[in-house]
């Protein structure tokens, strides 16, 4: 009877507690919805569509941030996806054993730095480099297109977009090693059986088959840098403005809330500044879930195919 | 294709070595004795430290460990013990949720839930943010390390007549416990370097703390203050400070690694 | 191994709890936040003070004069500073009464980074609006040339860096640039915070000092003291009788002498664009903000003494760090205002 009490207690306690972060969460949103209301009521839908974000006049909305943070956010997809993957390929299918340890460590490395040391290394380093070497030369060759016309402050876009590839390279490429990694041998053998190439096999048995889980480690890697503040607020420049040159100076949700959330002056300037907040935790949430899904889908068929 | 393999690895290597290159050619120089037992100058002097940012960063970890552990593990406990069901699917399913929000909302969420009604920006605040983050990842490894704890060992222990719960905790627990470790070990790794939730919550502090109801200093808010001023000794002093920070990261993952190679001592399910 | 680990883990923490509980109590903790323009001489300010009252240290956060307003008004700090005075609508949301105390005056400079000029560049007032406006690209623009004759003038871009925060500075620069340019005015306005025409932010008065340090062929506006001690030039400015005027603690304090006699009494006075002939005309007046009714009366002592102690003896320090001392007779009327406080 004892044993039955004290078990009995020990499961409603442990319950109790892991719903207590689920509450958490809850209150989370809540607060937040609270918080943001005055500015929800005041702009609705507008807030996502306009682009004005004029303290003075108390006018605002968020499109200027919304663009910075998805463009930012494509602009680091774009270099660390085919990167990522060249290093998971070359890690689970091509690099001498005695590279493979090593070299996975270091690239995991990439990973623990923080990101205001990212950021440090972004104005002093990066961002001058940028604009001394790579700028002109992009200007010189390709100024023929848009995105890399106009002047070159170092700062922008394109900075933080580089700094983000950076920053999300380890989540990529690590996830996708694993994903390769788990790919039964019997489809190796089967390519190889067939007389493929080296590359033939990678692409034919691992990439093909290991599809879902790396799109799924790309979108865990677009939900870090959707969300990314400190490196990016020091190098982005900090201009609600919509520019289509990636030179230009530009902002994003979470570094104006970075830079203004203490010096808001009004009540509906603070509210407006929480809806960001606001409508960001509901895009990385999203983000989140389908890559959840996803790599839960690659890894449920691997097993799956495993037991038959 | 394989070439390209190849190289994508190598150049990787090239941010890395820059960034390392970077820290650590000017923070070493930078560093002194000052910098770690002096408060900081007022603006514009050369000299002084960040003693007390180092101190409050630790007393952040502390603070947030204090919250975050116990709440973790229990959390874990239940996910693996009495998780197999529609309940443990949404707590695990909020737990991922957690997970992935930015740390900078996190913030906003502190500071609506503590700083407004405290009236004051605090530790206290900053560490929940802190142990918010922390949450997650230690109820996550808690849950996989008692996962792998083989079904023998637990029906040894009932079988001798113990209640499930001293079984748990006296058996399973212990026997994971390197594992768990780890994970509280990452997890500390994580929120050291975590900038964005404490500017609106520990908000920093020219001085030694007092109170946990007060503002604290914490090395990366520092780091982060003095890397977008003009002065020439407050950026120097950003990549000590930055120096430190990734040292003590760096410390705490290498400890982490340390303890993953105890956990191979125990037999695995696997 | 592992017991050895988590008792050094326990043991760190417990020590640092401990040294936390040993400190607790001895000390009183007054936090402000707000304006970065008087940032170097409150610093200074607070480091001095703890050697004449060594119960109290002043934790100052230099947020913004948008954050101080914010700040105190929200009541998570004990005092706010900010440059830009609260609007009355501001005043009538805060939940008591607030002063203004007028601490020091200082200069806002027009500051930018040309290593291939030596010469101190001279503007006019419509031309420094209309590069902050986006309108003048270029730094051989002939309307900058007509001032700076004899200057070699390179063809380079301008980059413009502002303030991305809240900031006194931006609201006396733009109270500025709106007596001075009717475009202005009518674009942009002033505030704390403004939607600018062009250019990039950065956060602080340390965060545009830093951004044009770092930019060759950018131009900024800062305080005086964050131009000079980072080596940085701050350029002549054309005041209302048509004299170029360098920013100076002299040209500044005339500035604020041309107001004295007419100091309204809540404080609340823009120093821009001044008559005097040697008067700098991007000055201001930077003040604390604290509550008539002081909550904690503890606290409301030590800050009452203190702001006694700044206007009195801490005035010496502002000369070194290019602040303008207040007038003497302002000193009174401010002393005055300082015992209505409460406590």
């Amino acid at each position: 009877m004892k044993i039955k009490f004290i078990d009995l207690g020990f499961k409603k306690a442990t319950t109790v507690i892991a719903l207590s972060v689920v509450a958490l969460v809850f209150l989370l949103v809540l607060s937040m919805a609270y918080r943001a209301m005055p500015a929800i009521q005041k702009f609705g839908w507008h807030f996502l569509f306009t682009g004005t974000w004029d303290p003075v006049k108390e006018v605002f909305g968020a499109l200027p941030f919304i663009y910075g943070t998805v463009v930012s956010s494509a602009l680091a997809l774009l270099i660390a996806v085919p990167v990522s993957i060249g290093i998971a390929v070359y890690l689970a299918e091509l690099a001498p054993v005695s590279v493979r340890q090593p070299l996975t460590f270091l690239i995991e490395l990439l990973a623990a730095i923080p990101s205001v040391v990212y950021g440090l290394w972004g104005i002093f380093g990066l961002a001058p480099f940028l604009r001394g070497s790579i700028q002109p030369f992009l200007s010189k060759y390709l100024g023929f297109l848009p995105v890399f016309q106009g002047e070159f402050y170092g700062v922008g876009m394109l900075t933080a977009g580089i700094i983000l590839s950076i920053m999300i390279i380890p989540t990529i490429s690590s996830i996708s090693r694993e994903v390769f990694l788990a790919v039964p041998f019997t489809q190796r053998e089967a390519a190889l059986a067939l007389g493929s190439t080296r590359w033939e096999t990678i692409r034919l048995a691992v990439l093909d088959y290991a599809r879902p889980g790396v799109l799924g480690a790309v979108i865990l890697g677009l939900g870090r840098a959707l969300g990314e503040t400190m490196a990016v607020t020091m190098v982005i420049g900090n201009r609600p403005e919509i520019s289509a040159s990636l030179f230009a100076p530009s902002y994003t949700m979470a570094s104006v809330i970075a830079n203004e959330f203490t010096e808001a002056t009004s009540n509906l300037y603070l509210s407006a500044l929480i809806e960001v907040g606001l409508i960001l935790f509901f895009v990385t949430l999203i983000v989140n879930i389908i890559a959840r899904a996803l790599i839960w889908k690659v890894s449920s068929k691997v097993k799956g195919e495993l037991r038959e | 294709m394989c070439t390209a393999a190849f190289l994508c690895a190598f150049l990787t290597l090239v941010p890395l070595i820059s960034i390392f290159g970077y820290v650590f050619a000017k923070g070493v120089v930078s560093l002194n004795l000052d910098f770690f037992i002096n408060l900081p100058r007022p603006v514009g002097e050369v000299g002084g430290g960040m003693s007390n940012a180092i101190a409050g960063t630790l007393i952040l970890i502390g603070l947030s460990c204090l919250w975050a552990i116990p709440l973790g593990i229990i959390g874990g406990i239940f996910l693996s013990e009495f998780g197999d069901n529609k309940l443990g699917t949404t707590v695990r399913f909020t737990a991922d949720v957690l997970n992935g929000i930015p740390s900078i909302v996190i913030g906003i969420f502190a500071y609506t839930v503590f700083v407004l009604p405290m009236k004051s920006f605090s530790a206290i605040s900053g560490a929940f943010a802190l142990g918010v983050i922390m949450i997650p990842t230690i109820m996550r490894t808690t849950e996989e390390m008692l996962r792998m704890v083989p079904r023998t060992l637990r029906e040894a222990a009932l079988a001798l007549g113990i209640s499930q719960f001293r079984m748990t905790v006296s058996i399973v627990l212990k026997t994971a416990l390197p594992g768990i470790l780890t994970g509280i070990l990452l997890a500390i790794a994580r929120i050291a370097g975590e900038t964005a939730p404490l500017l609106f919550t520990a908000f920093g502090n020219r001085f030694w703390h007092q109170n946990f109801t007060q503002p604290i200093a914490a090395l990366p808010l520092q780091i982060f203050v003095y890397a977008i001023s003009p002065f020439d000794d407050w950026r120097r002093q950003a990549w000590a400070g930055a120096f430190v920070l990734i040292v003590i990261i760096f410390l705490i993952s290498f400890i982490s690694r340390f303890v993953i190679g105890l956990r191979y001592k125990f037999p695995t399910s696997k | 191994m592992k017991k050895l680990l988590l008792v050094s883990i326990v043991a760190t923490m417990a020590a640092v709890f401990m040294s936390n509980a040993a400190l607790a109590g001895r000390l009183l903790l007054i936090n402000g936040a707000g304006a970065t323009f008087p940032y170097p001489l409150y610093s200074k300010w607070f480091y001095e003070y703890t050697k004449v009252d060594e119960g109290v240290n002043f934790n100052y956060q230099s947020i913004g004069s948008g954050g101080g307003i914010r700040q105190i008004l929200a009541q998570t700090v004990d005092f706010g500073a900010t440059d830009g005075p609260m609007t009355d609508e501001q005043l009538k949301q805060a939940p008591g009464e607030i002063f203004h105390i007028p601490m020091t005056a200082g200069a806002v400079v027009v500051t930018y980074n040309l290593p291939q000029v030596s010469e101190r560049l001279r503007f006019s007032p419509d031309v420094v609006a209309d590069i902050f406006l986006g309108k003048i690209k270029k730094w051989n623009d002939p309307r900058i040339a007509k001032d700076n004759s004899g200057v070699n003038l390179p063809g380079e871009n301008i980059i413009v860096a502002h303030r991305s925060d809240g900031s006194g500075t931006t609201n006396i620069f733009t109270d500025y640039l709106s007596s001075v340019s009717v475009d202005w005015k009518s674009r942009v306005g002033k505030g704390t915070s403004v939607n600018w025409p062009a250019g990039l932010g950065g956060k602080g008065n340390e965060g545009v000092a830093g951004l044009v340090k770092q930019s060759q062929g950018a131009i900024g506006y800062v305080e005086l003291a964050y131009a000079v001690k980072n080596g940085l030039p701050a350029a002549d400015i054309r005041n209302k009788t048509g004299n170029f005027i360098t920013p100076s603690i002299e040209t500044t304090t005339a500035a604020v002498n041309g107001k004295a006699d007419s100091m309204p009494s809540d404080f609340r006075v823009s120093l821009v664009n001044p008559d005097g002939a040697d008067a700098y005309p991007i000055a201001g007046l930077t003040w604390i903000l604290v509550y008539k009714d002081q909550p904690d009366k503890v606290k409301g002592r030590k800050i009452v003494e203190f702001l006694r102690w700044a206007i009195t003896d801490g005035q010496k320090y502002s000369t070194d760090l290019l602040y303008a001392p207040l007038p003497e007779s302002v000193v009174k009327k401010v002393e005055e205002k300082i015992d209505k406080i409460n406590y």
